[in-house]
């Protein structure tokens, strides 16, 4: 038979398994290698809820998707071509996103009777023989039995040899998609060189895989992705966690203070946590507290000392600091809340993604306390939006919410990463010391933009005090007074606004500056949102995309330009929250598009949604 | 090369400070708002008389509080303060005293705030061992909120919230420490200034968590709490005073004594020659398990008992043990010393790339 090479523009692989059975790792690496190709690339892993759920059960389902193309990627894809699946609890799990028509890869082991019982089908329906499955492709590969027989002379124990057989699919496809090894086999001698017998057993089991799929018959054809037009330049592959670390401590770098970070850990904010901590000789000191409250309190004693303050957390964590960061707001000093945001209220399904803290940066806490929110649109962006909101903590003494989400937390995409010399400088001002008495110091005098310096202590002839009661203006003292109170409130929330006079105005991601329609985003939907928008641009509709980065304060032309157009649809990963803000701020009879099921917008569901709402205005 | 910030060269070109500082240098402009007769203004005067002597310059003193009476106590100090919130100054003072370890910080915490709302950052304190100065002061209510009862307060108090008598089982302060794994663990009470003032001091000169639980007495709220302790006629008996190294005698003509028989310490006299000093149990700040049995003698047995035990004041516990702040940063410098000062640039960049043309 003859083997026919086919040209695809993009490609969706999703890798399912058991949670022991590798697939993260799998699918990092077909990442890398893609990434290397020159492809563009977007990634959504999503773990099971549970450690070490029962092997072969549905919950211990561990999953990763990879969506890969030579066009602009902006999304991990919908539904997927490919599925790949070690188990019959994977195939359970995961059939409902392989499109019509799409490829199984199965692996025939995973589908004995224990395993089929285990997943719940039943011994006797195992779906690859009882016709279920008729319309897909379906391709079975014993993988164990293969890697078994492909590491029998090696000498190494069987739950070595298990534990490689991520390595035969990850080659199997490999061939399937012209992918070369060697950037899998370095990673591997790499990651085991005090091991090497198993860095040449998985990359022997690797390589039987490639070579499987070249000398059987079982599959028809091969598929080649060509290089994308992304833009020129150096780029590394980053998830949203790894980019706000970095844009963390590159902002305290351009501001030249230490970055203190205390954290408790929680799914999906902890990777920071680990990250951080490692980079101890880049001026970062980390601190695991006794629980949330400790965290941000721990950042603002040290950004009290002049470090920059930050703290991460997700769900029922970010609760607990709001105490904490009302104090912050009246002490006027930097402090960054990264919230990687989960889904539900409570506990809620932690390893699930969703955008439903914005209400609770904007308003949760006691008293009218503003703060500052930024969200970051993809996980190279975070870099961005974590070196924006420490710049603006530092610069403006003031707290800063980050939102991120888990979905941008976990998810990767090529980055074209920056060098030093093209960042922004960070100005940090100290107070100085003093030495005559003449002029006392007055820690809540501001400058022409409303902030007060930050006066350190170690600093002679400027000892203050601060705290969270109400502040007279300029002196600090503290104080009841009425008219003070106003004065102060206002203050509080003019600090947060005049921000907008030094943030990017808004731009027009997609379309035209007016149209029928426009769909305005903010964080992790910014991939769906672009490429729904772009799709019916395509299709002859005239709509746009803004995606909003600065949330709090909006930026200055915001309101213009969503007047340029006839209706304003706002897709959000919850049941309606900045669609509320832009009501509430511009008086327009926003739309909102509404989806909280633990998992990002489809492109086609967006479509969908947007023709659906365009077609009743008519 | 070392990790030098914007910090190091801003405290650097500062001009150095005046130290020949009197008590009244560390009185702010503030009015003192307490209640006329509040314990808290003897603990006040005392820790600004102590501040002079403590050899450390003004601007590098920092005192944290939480929220209650005893909290408003940073706004009266002339040096850097902050009053935060309920229960968190441990907390607060904690990542202080990690990114500025050359700072003098002292919390100010109330009963209520150390040991109900804050009690679970008092005890990772305590364990940590940050280096930094401990007072609690022990009314034994809620005086701010205006009289209710607190952690401490005795079974069966009566107070605003519980009208027919507390049924909590009080927490004991000093074993609470101990049992934290405090380094150092002492009382004080506000109507002995002198002694007071010794063990700000001494609390001062400890490295790591030095906690002084200071009986203060709410003249509001709850008056008269510590009184048999504070009373000249009955402190003789109610109270013993620690010093290292000395048997451990009370009494209104110090003819009692404290004997350790086998694990049973016992209340022996020495008026009819049946023991002597030399019998009494030595006092030993270094022993742990003695400073624990201190810190039970909590009233008990009941009043009237000739078994009954004094109250302990003075250095129940001290030992050498390393300090979290000191310690965090000396990893932090080995890290910088083997790795060199990380390169921006090269963490960006990452382990792999690929170039697009
Ligand atoms: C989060 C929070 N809860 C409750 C209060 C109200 N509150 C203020 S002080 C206090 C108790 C203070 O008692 P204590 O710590 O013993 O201090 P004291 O006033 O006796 O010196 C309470 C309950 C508060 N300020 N914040
Ligand atoms: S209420 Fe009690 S503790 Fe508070 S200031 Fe008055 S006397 Fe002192
Ligand atoms: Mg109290």
């Amino acid at each position: 038979m003859q083997v026919k090479d086919q040209v695809r523009d993009d490609v969706t692989i999703r890798f399912a398994g058991d949670s022991g059975d590798g697939m993260q790792l799998t699918g990092s690496l077909f990442t890398n290698t893609t990434a290397l190709q020159g492809n563009d690339i977007r990634t959504l892993p999503e773990f099971p809820a549970e450690i070490r759920a029962p092997i072969g059960t549905v919950p211990g389902v561990s999953s990763f998707q990879l969506h890969f193309g030579s066009k602009e990627i902006m999304t991990p894809g919908d539904e997927c071509d490919v599925l790949v699946v070690m188990n019959s609890a994977a195939l359970k799990a995961n059939l409902s996103l392989l499109r019509k028509g799409g490829i199984i890869i199965a692996n025939t082991s995973g589908f004995d009777k224990k395993n089929l019982n285990l997943a719940k089908y039943g011994e006797d329906n195992n779906p690859l023989e009882n016709g279920s499955l008729s319309d897909y492709i379906v391709i079975e590969v014993d993988v164990t039995r293969l890697t078994k027989e492909s590491l029998s002379d090696s000498g190494l124990s069987y739950k070595d040899i298990e534990r490689s057989k991520n390595m035969f699919v990850l080659g199997l496809l490999y061939w399937m998609y012209n992918r070369p090894l060697d950037s899998t086999i370095s990673f591997l001698n790499q990651k085991f060189t005090k091991k090497p017998e198993i860095a040449q057993g998985n990359i022997k089991v690797l390589k039987d895989g490639y070579h499987y799929g070249e000398t059987t018959e079982v599959f028809a054809e091969t598929y080649t992705v060509k290089k994308a037009q992304i833009g020129a330049g150096e780029y590394r592959s980053i998830t949203g966690n790894e980019a706000t670390v970095l844009g963390l401590v590159a902002a305290a770098r351009q501001g030249n203070i230490p970055l203190f970070f205390g954290s408790y850990p929680i799914t999906p904010a902890s990777d920071i946590l680990h990250e951080l901590s490692a980079l101890k000789n880049f001026g970062v000191t980390t601190f695991q507290a006794e629980d949330e409250i400790a965290a941000v309190s721990s950042a603002i004693g040290a950004a009290f000392g002049g470090s920059l303050g930050v703290t991460s957390s997700s769900g029922p964590g970010i609760a607990l600091k709001a105490e904490a960061v009302g104090l912050a707001v009246m002490l006027e000093l930097p402090l960054v809340i990264l919230n990687i945001q989960r889904a539900g209220p409570s506990t809620g399904m932690p390893t699930k993604t969703e955008q439903s803290d914005l209400l609770q940066a904007m308003y949760g806490r006691n008293g009218e306390s503003p703060v500052v929110i930024i969200a970051p649109a993809t996980p190279g962006d975070c870099f961005d939006a974590a070196f924006e909101a420490s710049r603006i903590a530092i610069e403006h003494m003031i707290p800063v919410y980050f939102l991120s989400d888990g979905y941008l937390a976990n998810g990767s995409e090529p980055w074209k990463f920056p060098q030093q010399k093209g960042l922004k400088k960070v100005n940090v001002r100290f107070e100085p010391a003093r030495n005559g008495e003449d002029n006392p110091f007055l820690p809540y005098a501001r400058d022409e933009r409303l902030v007060r310096s930050w006066a350190i202590p170690g600093t002679p002839g400027i000892e203050h005090r601060v705290g969270g009661l109400e502040k007279e203006a300029e002196t600090g003292n503290v104080s009841y007074d009425p008219d003070n109170h106003q004065l102060m409130t206002n203050l509080r929330k003019e600090r947060v606004d005049k921000i907008a006079d030094s943030i990017p105005l808004q731009q027009v991601d997609s379309g035209k500056d007016h149209g029928d329609a426009v769909l305005v985003g903010w964080g992790s939907t910014y991939g769906s949102i672009r490429t729904a928008v772009r799709e019916l641009m395509v299709e002859g509709y005239s709509v746009s995309h803004v995606h909003i980065k600065y949330l709090n304060p909006f930026p200055k032309n915001l309101g213009e330009i969503l007047n340029n157009f006839d209706q304003v649809i706002v897709p959000e990963m919850n049941s309606g929250q900045l669609v509320k803000l832009l009501r509430d701020t511009f008086f327009v009879p926003a739309k909102g598009i509404n989806k909280v099921k633990g998992r990002p917008f489809f492109v086609d569901e967006l479509k969908q949604e947007v023709k659906t709402i365009l077609s009743e205005k008519v | 090369m070392s990790l030098e910030t914007i910090i190091d060269l801003h405290i650097k070109n500062g001009a150095p400070g005046d130290m020949n500082y009197t008590g009244k240098d560390f009185s702010s402009d503030q009015d003192v708002r307490w209640c006329p007769g509040c314990g808290d203004y003897t603990i006040l005067k005392q820790v600004q008389t102590a501040m002079p002597e403590i050899g450390v310059k003004k601007e590098d003193i920092v005192f944290i509080s939480g929220i209650g009476c005893a909290a408003r106590f940073p706004y009266y100090m002339d040096t850097f303060g902050m009053h935060s919130i309920h229960g968190r100054a441990a907390a607060i003072a904690t990542g202080l005293k990690i990114s500025r370890p050359e700072l003098s910080i002292w919390v100010i915490s109330g009963d209520g705030d150390s040991l109900s709302i804050g009690g679970n950052h008092f005890l990772h304190l305590l364990r940590r061992n940050v280096n930094v100065n401990y007072l609690l002061f022990n009314n034994q209510v809620y005086g701010l909120t205006k009289g209710q009862y607190s952690p401490t307060a005795p079974s069966g108090s009566v107070s605003k919230s519980t009208p027919y008598g507390s049924i909590d089982h009080a927490v004991n302060p000093l074993s609470f420490a101990l049992g934290a794994d405090g380094s150092f663990v002492a009382r004080a009470m506000d109507r002995d200034p002198k002694h007071l003032n010794q063990m700000i001091l001494r609390a001062n000169s400890h490295r790591g968590t030095s906690m002084l639980e200071i009986y203060q007495n709410c003249i509001v709220f709850n008056d008269g709490a510590f009184e048999r302790f504070t009373d000249k006629k009955t402190r003789p008996v109610e109270a013993v005073y620690l010093e290292q190294g000395e048997p451990l005698i009370f009494g209104e003509k110090n003819e009692k004594g404290i004997r350790l028989d086998g694990l049973v310490p016992k209340v022996v006299s020495m008026k009819n020659g049946e023991f002597s000093k030399d019998d009494l149990w030595i006092h030993d700040e270094k022993d742990k398990t003695k400073a624990y049995m201190l810190s039970r003698f909590f009233d008990q047995p009941e009043p009237g008992d000739e078994n009954r035990m004094p109250r302990p004041f003075g250095v129940l516990f001290a030992e050498e043990r390393f300090c979290y702040d000191e310690e965090v940063n000396r990893q932090i410098a080995g890290v910088v010393e083997r790795k060199g000062v990380g390169n921006l640039d090269e963490l960006l960049r990452g382990r792999e790339t690929w170039i697009v043309k």
